[in-house]
């Protein structure tokens, strides 16, 4: 009863606070904002004192009381988010990829290019990529401890908070509330609320660990650990800010100039090293030794894999800023640092690839398999890509131009994207019960479908990117530059096109992928010629409850 | 195996087996790189040399740069030239790090899809800023950039422009009392033709005044982005021969 008390007490002083300060608030995204935080503190508060008793949403939403299963109601709401996040963040790509081909598709103020993009890198990163992180490492953890969730109500926290912080940044960039730093865009409060719930996430995910029935801990939740650590501590560091007032979105970052640019950039670098890289690692790490029914192919290999990842990743952030106005020497240890990378980072994709081995077999008959090493190909081209774009001659051509953009996107939409709606075949069956998902053979048209549009985007961008950098450059006999930077501009509208075009594919195997995601849930199966997976042991999937506990060391 | 692989394999497994270890060495691991790269730039001569001419931004200006932040410009132009022949022809001069360091945040950006604007100050005039920002395929027909018209229909909001100038101070931007006394008024002063400008260009030397949007009736958010734009790169004479004999001395480069 006292906790019930607290809990009330906390949501309606936030609900409280929320009011006056959309009230108060000096600017009109400010005060949008905290009118959401005010409707998400009453929906919280009316749930403690009412909605939990209400039987039909009580049995959905609170933590089940079943010991001897694990609990796996934030894992699938979490893949439900991941779908919705995604397809929201795709359709926003394809919106402003089309605005850049199409500049009429700009509708000031609100869906200008300069807002809708940070939604769009935002929504993929964070919200798409975030949420399959947050599910699978909750699905993954207790697993692989063979213990339940630690805090399920913190966890069911996590869950909500973090949909809340999405909400939050999303509104904020239309509205303009923005400190304009790349990927971390959200305002002061945002990031503060955002801090609360990954510390949060922190110790549900640590508590796991702490109470689990196994000795050892298993190498995806070293990775996973590693990314939520570290994302804290980008994260904390790179929002010191100032703000104006506590009754405005605005705030100055602690840090400028070129003391801001490497902050943000050892930030902005390691977003995508240790959010992008080491939380997915540990998704192939788990899901391809399962879809596999192999071991992972190396310990040792992972072992080495997992210190010289988190130690290297690190340093690369220069690389971000070369032959800027940092300092040439923390560029060139950028710059080594990226190399060596490379070495880790296939290190990771042969570890995945070799799994296989005994098992290629599989790429034929099981499009889910084929998606996770399709994944892992594109793993490896992008970390080999990566590291010679941070070459200092070859970022003086490529820096600037759209062959980043498609850098990035063959790494996100190939590696993350590929690996995620992997793990999401792989987990919606076992999640909500079912034999199987409705349809393997949908999965093989999202496959082709997205593996297509990743070539035309990854095309188009090379050629653009190689384009601009070689007419911004270009002499002509008479000593003058040849190209007007407005010709450049003209020069790029069919690669725009394609880009377009193969974004359009991307969200379109996306949408088989709902449909089909959909389906299994509502519990249909696809009337189809059978495709063969491996088989699903619900007594196997259980925590060991009976018995002593074996002696641990916390 | 041999017997070392042994051991370092062996003394892992104390890792795998206590998350406190594990977390604690992981964060050590990784809080390294950083250490070592981003500190030394807040005591080398290259990152915090004082250059002549740099200021801070006058009210207005700040209220500008405010904007483009909002709007996110940076998404598409960078502030930051390299030292490249055709970058230092096509922009001019390549940029030192003393001509960002009052930008919290910094604004050099990572992608051209448009041009950069690091030295864009004084090189197009008012007018054309406003023309092109209304309507920016009406100057540029292949320009794919969006329009911000509602930019001269927005009132510049500058009811809390001290607190924004506190604020800035506190992260190390030299504002006196006085400017952030004044800041309201340096804003009428500098942009409103009928108010006087007092003492704005002594406290921020080289600071023009005028009604930049081609309205001056109202201060709009307009005013306030052109007069950042025509800003951008003016403050620092690089080639003058102070500032390369600084560049040819400094350490730490």
């Amino acid at each position: 009863m006292e906790s019930l008390t607290t809990r009330a007490g906390m949501w309606l002083a936030l609900l409280v606070l929320a009011v006056m300060a959309a009230a108060l608030g000096h600017d009109f995204g400010y005060s949008a904002q905290m009118t959401i935080v005010a409707l998400a503190a009453g929906i919280a508060l009316w749930w403690t004192l009412v909605g939990s008793k209400i039987d039909a949403l009580g049995n959905w939403l609170k933590p089940a009381q079943d010991e001897t299963a694990y609990d796996d109601d934030p894992v699938r709401w979490g893949v439900i988010a991941t779908l919705f996040w995604g397809m929201a963040g795709f359709a926003a790509g394809l919106f402003i990829a089309c605005q850049l081909a199409f500049p009429q598709l700009n509708f000031e103020p609100y869906l200008n290019f300069g807002r809708v993009r940070p939604l769009h890198t935002s929504a993929v990163i964070f919200a798409f990529g975030g949420n399959a992180l947050i599910a699978s490492s909750f699905y993954v953890v207790q697993r692989t401890c063979r213990a339940r969730l630690a805090f399920p109500g913190l966890a069911r926290f996590v869950f909500w908070g973090y949909q809340l912080f999405i909400v939050l940044a999303a509104v904020g960039y239309l509205l303009g509330v923005t400190q304009g730093k790349e990927y971390a865009e959200p305002e002061w409060h945002v990031d503060w609320w955002l801090t609360v719930v990954w510390v949060s996430y922190l110790l549900v995910f640590v508590g796991t660990i702490v109470k689990r029935r196994e000795p050892h801990i298993y190498v995806a939740n070293w990775f996973y650990l590693a990314f939520i650590l570290t994302v804290a501590l980008l994260h904390v560091v790179n929002n010191l800010d100032m703000p104006v007032s506590l009754l405005g979105s605005r705030s100055y970052p602690l840090f400028g100039g070129v003391q801001g640019a490497l902050v943000q950039w050892w930030y902005g670098h390691n977003a995508v090293g240790f959010f992008l890289t080491a939380g997915f690692l540990a998704m192939m790490y788990y899901f391809v030794p399962k879809q596999a029914e192999r071991p992972i192919y190396s310990y040792r290999l992972s072992i080495v894999h997992f210190w010289s990842l988190i130690f290297l990743y690190i340093w690369a952030g220069p690389h971000h800023l070369h032959y800027t106005a940092l300092p040439d020497w923390a560029q060139t240890l950028g710059m080594v640092f990226s190399i060596m990378l490379w070495m880790p980072s296939w290190g990771g994709m042969i570890n995945g690839l070799l799994t296989l081995n005994g098992a290629w077999d599989k790429i034929r008959t099981d499009p889910i398999i084929r998606m996770m090493v399709w994944a892992l190909a594109f793993y490896g081209m992008s970390t080999f890509e990566g590291p010679m774009l941070s070459i200092k001659w070859v970022n003086s051509m490529s820096h600037y131009t759209d062959w980043t953009i498609g850098h990035v996107h063959s790494g996100a939409l190939g590696w993350n994207g590929m690996i995620t709606f992997a793990v999401l075949y792989f987990l919606a069956p076992r999640l909500w019960g079912r034999t199987r998902l409705y349809s393997l053979r949908m999965v093989n048209w999202h496959f082709w479908l997205a593996t297509i549009g990743i070539v035309f985007y990854a095309s188009s961008m090379w050629v653009a990117g190689m384009m601009q950098g070689y007419m911004w450059r270009e002499y002509g006999a008479d000593g003058y530059l040849v190209n007007s930077f407005a010709e450049t501009v003209a020069a790029m509208w069919p690669m725009y096109v394609a880009r377009a075009f193969g974004g359009l594919l991307y969200l379109s195997g996306a949408v088989i992928m709902v449909v089909n995601i959909w389906l299994t849930i509502a519990g249909k199966l696809r009337d189809e010629k059978p495709m063969t997976s491996p088989t699903y042991n619900p007594a196997a999937d259980r925590p060991l409850v009976a018995g002593p506990a074996a002696p641990l060391a916390a | 195996m041999t017997e070392t692989t042994k051991e370092a394999l062996s003394g892992h497994k104390r890792l795998e087996r206590n998350v406190t270890l594990l977390g604690g060495l992981a964060l050590v691991v990784v809080a390294i790189g950083g250490i070592v790269e981003i500190a030394p730039l807040f005591w080398i001569d290259n990152t915090i040399e004082q250059v002549d001419g740099m200021r801070a931004y006058t009210p207005l200006e700040q209220a500008g740069r405010d904007i483009y932040v909002r709007e996110g410009c940076y998404n598409c132009h960078s502030q930051m030239i390299r030292p490249f022949r055709d970058e230092v022809e096509r922009y001019g001069h390549y940029s030192l790090a003393a001509e960002s360091m009052f930008d919290h945040p910094f604004q050099w950006g990572s992608k051209r899809t448009g041009p950069d604007l690091a030295r864009v100050g004084g090189r197009y005039s008012d007018s054309w800023h406003v023309q092109h920002l209304t309507n920016p395929q009406s100057v540029v027909p292949v320009s794919v950039m969006p329009q911000y018209g509602f930019l001269s229909e927005d009132p510049l909001d500058f009811e809390y422009i001290g607190e924004n100038l506190t604020a800035l101070s506190r992260v190390g931007v030299p504002y006196t009392e006085k400017d952030i006394e004044q800041a309201r008024q340096d804003v009428l002063g500098q942009a409103d033709p009928a108010t006087p400008a007092g003492d704005l260009a002594e406290r921020y030397p080289g600071a023009q005044s005028r009604d930049f949007d081609g309205n001056p009736d109202e201060i709009t958010e307009m005013d306030a982005l052109v007069a950042y734009l025509q800003v951008l790169g003016t403050m620092v004479d690089v080639q003058a021969a102070a500032a390369q004999e600084d560049l040819a001395t400094e350490t730490g480069r």
